[in-house]
């Protein structure tokens, strides 16, 4: 485990060194600025659209972290001939696969926490500052506790995006493995749609094949619970509970299979 | 080749001082010369356009960012509303309005506020609106259609028809159905039966404004309730105006050419101003009192012939 571990910190300090905390200003810059300019734009809306572009915005940067950094976690080590280094050291292949993996996760729950603790400052500025009126129109409280868990929800969808960019990191290059990764995660959105294509098309083969794939696929759009919370729509902890399972029954495999994979691979 | 020019550029950039003399006057002359570019060809305002109809393809394409998107093409309306609405040039067309709410609503179907405020902005008569009690009443019945639970669409339904179809049977029928939601606040049921006997009367109009005003959730509706509450403000004193002015024409035998000539007969103390300060017009041909172009309460609302006044 100490070896895991330590590959994990050598990730996070790398994408420390790689500037990709960076991003967090941008973030920080962004909900800031939007919080003036859309408080102009939105007719008494800017509570709402604030967190919808909060919780927006934190998947995005999650995802090009999750994708950019998770395809290039073992890829651009074999491009770079350092895998030889690394692999000449007291590590076991596998070793090497979870804990980039770990490490990757740990950036983007960094990243996410520092998000979320911004998006809830900029929140309860915009509730301090308002007015009582102002306070009690709102849909949910501006400081909403239940924003958390579509925070969660995203943290569990990016980690299980890693674990796709990983696996593909294993086998492809870097620009290939990212168009795979990239493509799935738009393909993760649309299984409700290939499950109800036997319904449209009449093509009975076509029609299994697709209910087949929408379940083989990850669903993405399951993590995507941002309107419920920002509406004060309930969200039940079974809901969760049944997603982050589905979602690490899901990491489990593409793990294994990385793990798999990156074992067998000849790098002579 | 040593000391060439390759190598004086490397000097020059290591050294901040020259990075800066370069730069800040090679950006001032780029933006000197956008702006005399853009003095020479000044540009025309560009038509507004939407590319994409469809709010279940604009939902797949936006994979799981639907609510963002739906506050985009939300801010759209507003300024689309808004800038349509204060714009100087002739012909004011705000066809682009209900598609855009309607896409905010298909992509965020609990949009609260793009069913009411859209409603709001599609039944303004025109130039300051689309003049559309139609296209609101669709994209209220979508509110129904999504939150059965909320009683405010159904009222908000009623008002349309009360306030700028003028029937109001159909008016009743709403608000009657609006009370029979749990959570509906009692006065809907007295203001659906008084609708059905009275017809919309004036007292109504204000019954029905000030309890808007009173259980808004929000303080650009409350500040509408409010300009509405004004409007028929205006609308009693104008009755009032129009009666003094009348007696005048009566005992006279002629017309007031201005304010001035009540003034002085002691039918007024004052030339008559709105409820915002701004004077009423006295029409010397027309024979009628209105309000001012320049008041924030233009245009008055319409109301049905033989409306019965308080």
């Amino acid at each position: 485990m100490s070896a895991v571990r330590a590959i994990a910190v050598h990730v996070v300090r790398e994408s420390v060194r790689d500037k990709v905390l960076y991003n967090l200003i941008l973030f920080a810059v962004l909900m800031i600025s939007a919080s003036y300019f859309v408080g102009l734009l939105s007719a008494g809306q800017e509570v709402k659209i604030i967190k919808d572009l909060g919780l927006g915005a934190t998947a995005v940067f999650g995802l090009l972290i999750a994708v950019f950094i998770g395809i290039g976690l073992v890829s651009k080590e074999v491009e770079r001939r350092s895998i030889y280094t690394l692999l000449s050291k007291p590590v076991r292949r596998h070793e090497v696969v979870l804990g980039k993996y770990c490490g990757l996760v740990l950036t983007l729950a960094v990243n996410l926490a520092i998000m979320a603790v911004t998006v809830y400052a900029v929140l309860g500025y915009m509730s301090v500052t308002g007015s009582e009126e102002f306070r009690r129109g709102l849909e949910a409280p501006a400081t909403d506790p239940a924003m958390l868990k579509a925070f969660f929800l995203i943290f569990v969808q990016l980690m299980l995006v890693a674990a796709i960019a990983l696996f593909f990191s294993t086998f492809c290059g870097s620009l290939v493995a990212a168009g795979l990764t990239v493509g799935l995660y738009v393909v993760g959105h649309f299984t409700a749609d290939l499950r109800s294509l036997q319904d449209v098309v009449d093509a009975p083969v076509a029609g299994f094949v697709a209910m087949g794939l929408s379940y083989l696929l990850p669903d993405l759009a399951a993590f995507d619970v941002s309107a419920d919370v920002v509406h004060a729509q309930p969200v039940t902890i079974g809901y969760i509970l049944l997603t982050v399972g589905y979602a690490f029954a899901y990491i489990g495999a593409l793990l294994v299979g990385a793990m798999a994979v990156f074992s067998r691979r000849d790098f002579t | 080749m040593s000391s060439g020019l390759p190598e004086r550029i490397g000097r020059w950039v290591s050294r901040p001082v020259t990075v800066a003399a370069l730069v800040v006057p090679l950006l001032t002359f780029a933006v000197l010369l956008q702006v005399l570019k853009a003095r020479a060809t000044p540009t025309t305002p560009q038509t507004q356009q939407l590319y994409l109809s469809s709010g279940a393809a604009l939902g797949r394409m936006a994979l799981s960012f639907d609510s963002v998107v739906a506050d985009v093409y939300w801010i759209r309306a507003v300024q689309h509303f808004g800038g349509t609405r204060r714009s100087d040039r002739g012909e004011k067309s705000y066809e682009l309005l209900y598609p855009l709410l309607d896409l905010a609503t298909t992509l965020d179907p609990r949009f609260d506020i793009a069913y009411r405020f859209g409603a709001i902005f599609l039944t303004e008569a025109y130039p300051d609106g689309p003049g559309r009690p139609d296209q609101a009443v669709a994209l209220l019945q979508k509110g129904v259609q999504h939150m059965p639970e909320r009683w405010q669409y159904l009222m908000d339904t009623g008002f349309v028809y009360y306030w700028w179809l003028h029937d109001y049977p159909e008016a009743a029928r709403w608000f009657q159905r609006a009370s029979t939601i749990p959570g509906a606040p009692r006065w809907l049921q007295s203001l659906a039966a008084n609708t059905l006997a009275m017809g919309g009367n004036r007292q109504d109009s204000r019954a029905l404004w000030g309890q808007i005003h009173e259980t808004a959730d929000d303080e650009w509706l409350r500040a509408e309730a409010r300009r509405r509450l004004l409007q028929l403000d205006a609308l009693d004193d104008i009755d009032r105006l129009m009666s003094e002015a009348e007696q005048f024409s009566v005992s006279t035998g002629r017309w007031p050419e201005a304010w001035s000539a009540l003034v002085e007969t002691g039918r007024l103390t004052a030339p008559p101003v709105d409820p915002l300060g701004h004077g009423y017009v006295l029409g010397s041909t027309a024979q009628s009192v209105t309000a001012s172009a320049e008041s924030p309460l233009a245009p008055l609302p319409d109301e049905p012939p033989g409306v019965v006044t308080p």
